[in-house]
């Protein structure tokens, strides 16, 4: 069953696997064992579920989101409301979950890197909350694109690292974390945000993101009696599409719907979306699909979305894609922004610009759909962190 | 016989310990490259490193960096590094050559593709620092096929992996000296003697040591301990500080005097 995924070897399918420096190979042999013995332990659990719950706000609602429904035509759309969670994004699940891990892994030290900032905050949070030391690398772009997140950081105690290297956005903060650890492997504990990186990491990130779907899928039995049609989420790294797709992969009926930046168009050289346009490839630890040249040289990606930015995916996409259990689509920088301004007008929520790519599809799907039908959209963040960059892209004037 | 096996049985013989360099490809340009190397030759060097510049190169530190992303802006690719060597023995150089290469590259070569040409190119071994044990079956069999030494690393972390690390290794086994990535250090994990000695427990091929030897105090304290001694940054370094001299015609042979000089009192 795809669901028995990852294999002994962190392998979904011919993705994932272990691409690192030997430095790191014992560290990640004592974290895959010591999140498998975790994940058993009924008392690791319970801390989890107790912060999920009483800090995090957990369970965050399914909304019917009836006027957007309305404008677009005939089905049902139902926005998970992950944007709802404390720090404003589904990133705070995985955090919380590595960050309980690394605590009772006896580690005080903590980094991550983070793209539009919400890992990161969320990984200060965490740090804050259960009393670590905190480094976040952020690509230089990226501490410009979302000066507000730097400072959130800082002022939760973070130390926020800017990286140089390469296009100085997410990808090259990812390569900068894994530098540090493998000089820090002692003592620190390296928070990934996505489901991305080598294995482990996947197979967890997924796992501490999964309750997005569980709660989902309960909760739309509760409000309709029945599974949904389809389930619509966007993907950089894919963490949050992959916490809601996971309980519905055995679900055959139910159609999962992946939507990935487009940037300025898929035709241009300024986009993000590695599904439509990548190849199998090694990168940050894993194989993917992957934006490169056909010398093997990893490609930048562009997007809006500081989130989105990455030219790489998680394994376990990869594989869905593969075997045509998922669909991947793009959505361009310009679509993004116009569903999220259609999402304010019609509902009064502001989603993350990653988020608005999700409603820019279910705004293309709306013509096909007919009003037995039910779409879920994970709203996987807040807009908030991003008013300050929409305001510069848009000159001022609204999107 | 494989050339880095000869050159580390003379060495033996000899009672020395390897001299090896590591070069970043294309940084400045293919042609100084080529002199570069011919200079190393002349240093003392007993094998190089050719450093295949990448986008993503995880386990080397800024100077590394620096240099693949100058070689990357004219396009050096796996194959104008293989064509490299090619050049550089038709300058005359003898000593062999390890491609030192991410896995990705690679892949998109085709792993056969890859060691056909990596024989034909004269390579004797490859390093490819993102390939654990645990991925590189199919790499280290097709090696094997064409005679291609892949050398393995092996690090302070690594501990009860080192014997299936080291079993069956061929060439010799690169040790990290350190936790961290590739650059310029004063100084070295704790333990490291112990270390080297527990990976000469393992094997009987010879074992070199790198990650951060950067001056001649250090060369002569490894070469006491190990077969063979890596030094990277320091020289990528050397080449970087150089690259005024090398782009101007008048002092482009000063410049490849200093790289060698710095190269030559590397020798332990």
């Amino acid at each position: 069953m795809t669901t028995q995924l990852p294999d002994k070897n962190g392998r979904f399918g011919p993705f994932g696997g272990r691409f690192v420096p030997e430095t790191l190979m014992n560290a990640l042999i004592e974290l895959e064992e010591s999140y498998n013995r975790y994940s058993d332990d009924p008392s690791f659990q319970e801390e989890l579920n107790y912060l999920l719950k009483q800090y995090s706000g957990r369970e965050t609602p399914l909304y019917y989101a009836e006027r957007l429904s309305k404008h677009l035509g005939q089905a049902k759309i139902y926005l998970k409301r992950e944007d709802l969670n404390h720090t404003g994004a589904h990133k705070i699940n995985n955090a919380l979950g590595q960050g309980v891990l690394a605590k009772r892994m006896g580690k005080t030290k903590v980094i991550a890197e983070t793209g539009a900032g919400q890992h990161g905050v969320a990984t200060a949070t965490v740090a804050a909350l259960l009393g670590m030391e905190c480094k976040v690398f952020m690509g230089e772009e990226d501490t410009k694109r979302q000066a507000l997140n730097v400072f959130r950081m800082q002022m939760l105690g973070a130390e926020v690292v800017p990286v140089t290297s390469g296009s100085r956005t997410l990808k090259d903060a990812g390569n900068e974390a894994l530098r540090y650890w493998v000089s820090h492997v002692d003592d620190t504990f390296y928070i990934l945000g996505s489901a991305v990186g080598p294995h482990p990491y996947p197979m967890m990130v997924r796992n501490f993101q999964r309750i997005i779907g569980d709660e989902t899928r309960r909760q739309i039995q509760e409000a309709e009696g029945r599974l949904p049609d389809y389930v619509v989420a966007a993907i950089g790294g894919g963490s949050n599409a992959i916490g809601m797709f996971y309980p519905f992969i055995e679900d055959k009926d139910v159609r999962l719907i992946g939507v990935e930046a487009a940037g300025k168009g898929v035709e241009t050289a300024f986009h993000a979306a590695t599904m439509s346009k990548g190849t199998h490839g090694v990168f940050q630890g894993s194989m993917s699909y992957l934006l490169q040249d056909d010398f093997g040289q990893v490609q930048e990606a562009h997007s809006i979305s500081a989130g989105l930015d990455y030219p790489g995916v998680g394994p376990e996409h990869s594989y869905l894609k593969d075997i045509e259990r998922a669909q991947y689509v793009p959505i361009t920088d310009q679509e993004a922004l116009d569903a999220l301004q259609l999402l304010c007008r019609t509902e009064g929520i502001i989603p993350a610009l990653e988020s608005a790519h999700a409603i820019a599809e279910v705004v293309k799907m709306a013509p096909r759909l007919s009003e037995d039908d039910i779409v879920v959209i994970c709203l996987s963040g807040r807009g908030d962190k991003d008013v300050e960059s929409i305001m510069a892209y848009t000159g001022g004037k609204q999107a | 016989m494989n050339l880095m096996d000869q050159t580390f049985a003379r060495l033996k013989q000899e009672n020395q310990t390897a001299l090896i360099p590591f070069l970043t490809i294309g940084d400045p340009d293919l042609d100084t490259s080529v002199e570069i190397i011919a200079g190393l030759e002349a240093a003392g060097a007993d094998m190089i490193e050719l450093g295949v510049p990448y986008s993503d190169p995880l386990a080397d530190g800024p100077v590394i960096q620096r240099a693949s992303e100058r070689a990357l802006k004219h396009q050096v690719t796996i194959k104008t590094c293989m064509e490299t060597a090619v050049r550089a023995r038709k300058a005359g150089v003898k000593l062999p050559f390890i491609l030192f290469t991410y896995y990705n590259p690679v892949l998109q070569f085709g792993l056969d593709r890859f060691f056909e040409e990596v024989k034909a190119h004269e390579i004797s071994g490859i390093i490819i620092p993102d390939l654990p044990i645990e991925e590189s079956a199919d790499v280290r069999a097709r090696a094997e096929r064409s005679d291609i030494h892949v050398v393995p690393l092996v690090a302070p972390t690594s501990h009860e992996r080192i014997k299936s690390i080291v079993e069956g290794a061929r060439g010799f086994i690169y040790c990290v000296s350190s936790l961290g990535v590739t650059g310029e250090r004063a100084s070295f994990h704790e333990g490291v003697e112990d270390f080297i000695a527990s990976v000469k427990k393992y094997t009987d091929i010879p074992v070199a040591i790198g990650f951060g030897i950067s001056n001649r105090e250090q060369a002569v304290r490894f070469s006491r301990i190990c077969d063979g001694v890596v030094v990277g940054s320091a020289i990528v370094r050397k080449v970087e500080e150089a690259i005024p001299l090398l782009q101007d015609g008048d002092t482009h042979e000063q410049g490849l005097l200093q790289i060698r000089e710095f190269v030559a009192q590397l020798k332990p």
